[in-house]
């Protein structure tokens, strides 16, 4: 009747093993072997690329790169950081005062306007660019509209060059502001605003020297993300022809045969994204108000008087348009003949066609399949990493854990562009790494980019979701008999399921999308979506593209509501 | 059901010390409790039984068994935690049904141990409730269950009732004694509320910053603590400053702060304090001890100014200012006339309740 534990006497051996302190660094080496691998080996090779020139050790591309002579280089570097800079300022801007309108003001039209503020994040980077020079483009509707109306000879405004990328910037990474902002609004203890109003501050005071203070954190670890997404940015500058970004020129050295220089750039641009993310850590490190009081709540206030109800409406109607444009750009054009769109408003003929071939012309669904496969694959390798570094890092204790920490989060910091040439770099040759095979020009390449670009986002969901569960569970498990591999099956999982797969939902949306580190990498075999909405669009056919980006943001979109589903809001802060 | 002994066992964590030279055996079915305030060391020595932690030196044993570095899943203990640490993603039925299925018991025989044991501990027909439709207290019973269906040969309990509200606590109380008796269950009980200690176990170990301080029967821990810290943290106390004045036969003359004597018995006394003419001597007092004087002519009679004056119901409570010193003392309401501030009051200390702490 008694249920006694066995204690078998072989597995006295293996105990003591286990018992040993340093049986952990056995299991947390080969997440270190998989970073070094993949991460820091192709950092490492593209190094030595950029300052080997016909196997001399020199530094010569690095003078080159500031040589005061040929100041392309300086020039990128430049343009890059001022764009950067003006992306920042104006995401800020933007992000900041919606997030206070919408958490702080009860008006008319709030509510939609909360949902689709965040429709910018269901914007493959691509679609995103091509929806807004469908609109706002020289050939784009509006400019071509207000044209027409006017009877002017030239399109007024149209959105093109460095402005037209800051414009970009500015509608996908608000969001980055936006949503750090509205929760540190919604973190905001009224009463603290009552009790500095009650000590005698005056309006102002209370936002100079309460509201303002409290939301810093929040605003300069976005300025600091936004800072490194814009730096990394490669669609923008590739639709509208800005070639003086760092990201442009890496492309432009690669496919003009100048490999060192390629290594070079993308070192450089390496070491700024490194040093971003280094100092974003530091400071989420050194300020982080933990709001002291519990169950706070929100207290809008409504607008009173009418003419600013009635302006207020006005707005939001028109921020509701701003903001659905794009995709609806989109599903109209995606139903448009391909070819008969040249000098029109709108496109002039429509057809259902495109979204039929998707389905059954092998030639369109090819893309697809590849796309479903590639990330698949991909995702795979990233939820086993990205549980196994996240348990690991929540529950055992070893030294290295901050190096672990930032090794996971260095890809992310990477530009896409840096990745694919880093990988490029040390696949080109058969390395231990990729067990004596060349990866490049092979299937198996594109899977790998897409890893080590996403590999943060199931390690960051699961460890949310596993900080939040109380150890004392596991240890109940435990206690009540179960090994480890037991408890974690039963108890830990099942717990963590949630966090998982929000995480690998959104990693598998990211994959679907990918196309900055797709383009250097892709064979015509494996070509994935993005670059095939890239071709199609390359070949003016218009319709086609954007059925393909009206798949992916209607996948996106799904995958979101998915996750945001499971994961409650800590899905929002995995991306 | 097992004795647990404790052999010098000593934790540290890195440099921190954690637990100091434990050494203890608890007799099978006796139930146990460590008492101390928090960062004592209590949760660390329990912790060790369960497996959790691995001493740093010394051994543990279960019976005649060694368990020292055996994981905690080879122990059979059952331990319930300060929050309870239930299955979320589970039904009371299989939270309570984990232990049972880890340990591959029939379908049939599993069923019939959870539904016996939600009958012992007042669950019957919650089975199928998700946990978070239960109250505390119903979790804290899940959790009891579950952690006595695997029939432990150890009940370790981490201050299982501090997440309860004041009635609910006073109730598991006696539910968790109720069940230890009826199971006959050797149970270790970590805790640093006093009372609950004093009203359940058979015998207390007092720990202090990762030292003990004494081990005993509540009776022998309230009456005869063997130092200042065990004289204070258990009950309330009067702990009064005197010299030894001097010593007749089994009396003690003790002259107080107000410079009056006091008499004491000699063998009331701690085994770290030397009653010696010229001695410095710290006395306890118990304030349910010191009575009002009604004639005014008791030996230890002392006089002085209420302070405080409070009357609760069952008790009237008085602080009294005698000398330097306060004495607070406590008599169960009789329906005499309650004194106000300032009133003059006359206390009597019988000999027999004056102790002589370390």
């Amino acid at each position: 009747m008694k249920a006694e534990l066995q204690q078998a006497p072989a597995a006295t051996r293996r105990k003591s093993i286990m018992a040993s302190p340093s049986f952990v660094y056995v299991l947390v080496s080969p997440l270190f072997l998989i970073l070094l691998a993949y991460v820091i080996y192709p950092l490492f090779e593209t190094f030595v690329a950029s300052i080997k020139v016909d196997e001399v050790i020199t530094w010569k591309n690095y003078a080159r790169f500031f040589s005061l002579e040929h100041t392309a280089n300086l020039e990128a570097l430049w343009t890059s950081i001022y764009i950067s800079v003006l992306s920042v300022i104006s995401c800020g801007i933007v992000g900041v005062t919606m997030a206070f309108l919408l958490e702080r003001y009860e008006f008319p039209g709030r509510k939609i306007l909360s949902v689709l503020a965040l429709v910018p994040m269901a914007l493959p980077p691509l679609i995103g660019v091509l929806s807004f020079t469908f609109l706002y483009g020289e050939s784009g509707i509006f400019p071509r509209a207000i044209k027409e109306l006017l009877g002017l000879s030239q399109v007024p405004f149209p959105l093109k060059g460095f402005w037209g990328v800051v414009v970009v910037h500015t509608f996908t990474m608000y969001t980055y502001f936006f949503m750090t902002a509205t929760a540190a609004i919604k973190g905001l203890d009224p009463s603290l605003e009552e009790a500095a109003a009650s000590l005698g501050a005056s309006r102002l005071t209370v936002w100079r020297r309460v509201i303002l203070p409290m939301l810093t954190p929040a605003m300069v670890a976005s300025s600091l993300l936004v800072f490194m997404v814009s730096m990394a940015s490669y669609t923008a500058p590739l639709i509208f022809g800005i070639d003086r970004t760092m990201t442009m020129q890496i492309y432009l050295s690669r496919t003009n045969g100048d490999l060192d220089m390629a290594a070079t750039q993308s070192t450089i641009l390496s070491i700024v994204s490194v040093l971003f993310l280094l100092i974003m850590r530091w400071y989420q490190g050194v300020r982080n108000y933990q709001n002291l009081s519990k169950g706070v709540s929100v207290h809008r206030t409504e607008i009173k008087s009418k003419a600013v109800r009635y302006i207020a409406m006005v707005l939001s109607f028109i921020g509701t348009i701003i903001l659905m444009l794009p995709i609806l750009v989109l599903v109209l054009i995606s139903f448009s003949v391909d070819g008969t769109w040249t000098v029109q408003i709108l496109p002039p003929q429509y057809t259902l066609d495109h979204y039929l071939d998707l389905f059954t012309d092998s030639k369109t669904w090819r893309p697809i399949v590849n796309s479903l496969q590639l990330s698949a694959i991909a995702c795979v390798g990233i939820v086993l990493f990205g549980v196994a570094a996240a348990y690991s890092m929540v529950r055992l204790k070893f030294r290295g854990k901050t190096l672990l920490d930032v090794l996971i989060m260095l890809p992310w910091a990477l530009p896409g562009t840096v990745v694919a040439v880093n990988l490029i770099a040390a696949f080109s040759q058969p390395t231990v790494f990729s067990f004596g095979q060349v990866l490049i020009g092979t299937f198996w390449i594109i899977p790998l980019a897409y890893f080590v670009r996403h590999l943060p986002l199931v390690f960051r969901s699961t460890s949310a979701t596993l900080m939040q569960m109380d150890p004392s569970v596991e240890e109940a498990a435990r206690n009540l008999g179960a090994s480890w591999w037991y408890s974690f099956r039963r108890v830990v999982f099942p717990m963590a399921l949630g966090g998982i797969l929000a995480g690998t939902l959104l990693a598998f949306v990211q994959c679907i999308g990918e196309f900055v580190a797709s383009i250097l990498i892709f064979t015509p075999r494996t070509t994935p979506l993005s670059v095939a909405v890239f071709q199609r669009m390359y070949s003016f056919e218009f319709g086609t593209a954007c059925a393909y980006g009206v798949l992916q943001i209607i996948v996106i979109i799904v995958v979101l509501f998915i996750s945001r589903k499971l994961g409650g809001d800590k899905a929002g802060t995995a991306i | 059901m097992s004795s647990v002994t404790l052999e010098h066992v000593h934790k540290r964590f890195g440099q921190a010390k954690g637990v100091e030279d434990v050494h203890i055996h608890i007799e099978s079915g006796e139930f146990f409790t460590f008492l101390g305030p928090s960062g004592c060391g209590k949760t660390t020595t329990l912790r060790m039984i369960a497996g959790f932690y691995f001493p740093t030196e010394g051994q543990i044993r279960f019976g005649s068994r060694e368990v020292t570095s055996v994981p905690p899943h080879k122990r059979n203990t059952g331990m319930v935690f300060q929050n309870y640490a239930l299955f979320p993603h589970m039904t009371v039925f299989e939270n309570i049904a984990f232990g049972l299925q880890v340990r591959k018991l029939s379908r049939t025989e599993t069923q019939e141990r959870v539904e016996k044991m939600m009958k012992l501990v007042r669950l019957e027909g919650y089975g199928e409730r998700r946990i978070d439709q239960l109250s505390g207290g119903q979790q804290q019973r899940v959790a009891l269950a579950r952690a006595l269906v695997i029939e432990p040969q150890i009940l370790l309990l981490d201050e299982p009732l501090s997440n309860l509200d004041a009635k609910l606590r006073e109730e598991t109380r006696f539910e968790i004694k109720r069940l230890q008796l009826e199971l006959g269950i050797t149970t270790i009980y970590v805790t640093h509320d006093q009372a609950e200690a004093m009203s359940m176990s058979d015998r207390i170990m007092v720990m202090q910053s990762g030292e003990v301080q004494q081990i005993g029967t509540p009776h022998d821990i309230y009456h005869r603590p063997v130092n200042r810290f065990v004289a204070s943290f258990i009950g309330e106390t009067n702990l009064w400053e005197g010299t030894v004045a001097g010593i007749e036969g089994d009396e003690v003359q003790v002259r107080v702060s107000s410079g009056q004597i006091l008499t004491g018995l000699k063998k009331n006394a701690s085994p770290q304090v030397r009653l010696a003419a010229g001695e410095k001597v710290t006395l306890s007092i118990r304030p349910e001890s010191v009575m009002e004087s009604t004639t005014g002519e008791e030996a230890n009679t002392v006089t002085g100014a209420v302070v405080l004056a409070e009357f609760t119901g069952a008790c009237v409570n008085y602080v009294t200012s005698v000398g330097d010193e306060q004495l607070r003392s406590m008599s169960i309401n009789l329906g005499r006339p309650v004194k106000q501030r300032g009133d003059t009051i006359k206390l009597h200390i019988p000999k027999e309740s004056i102790y002589f702490a370390g």
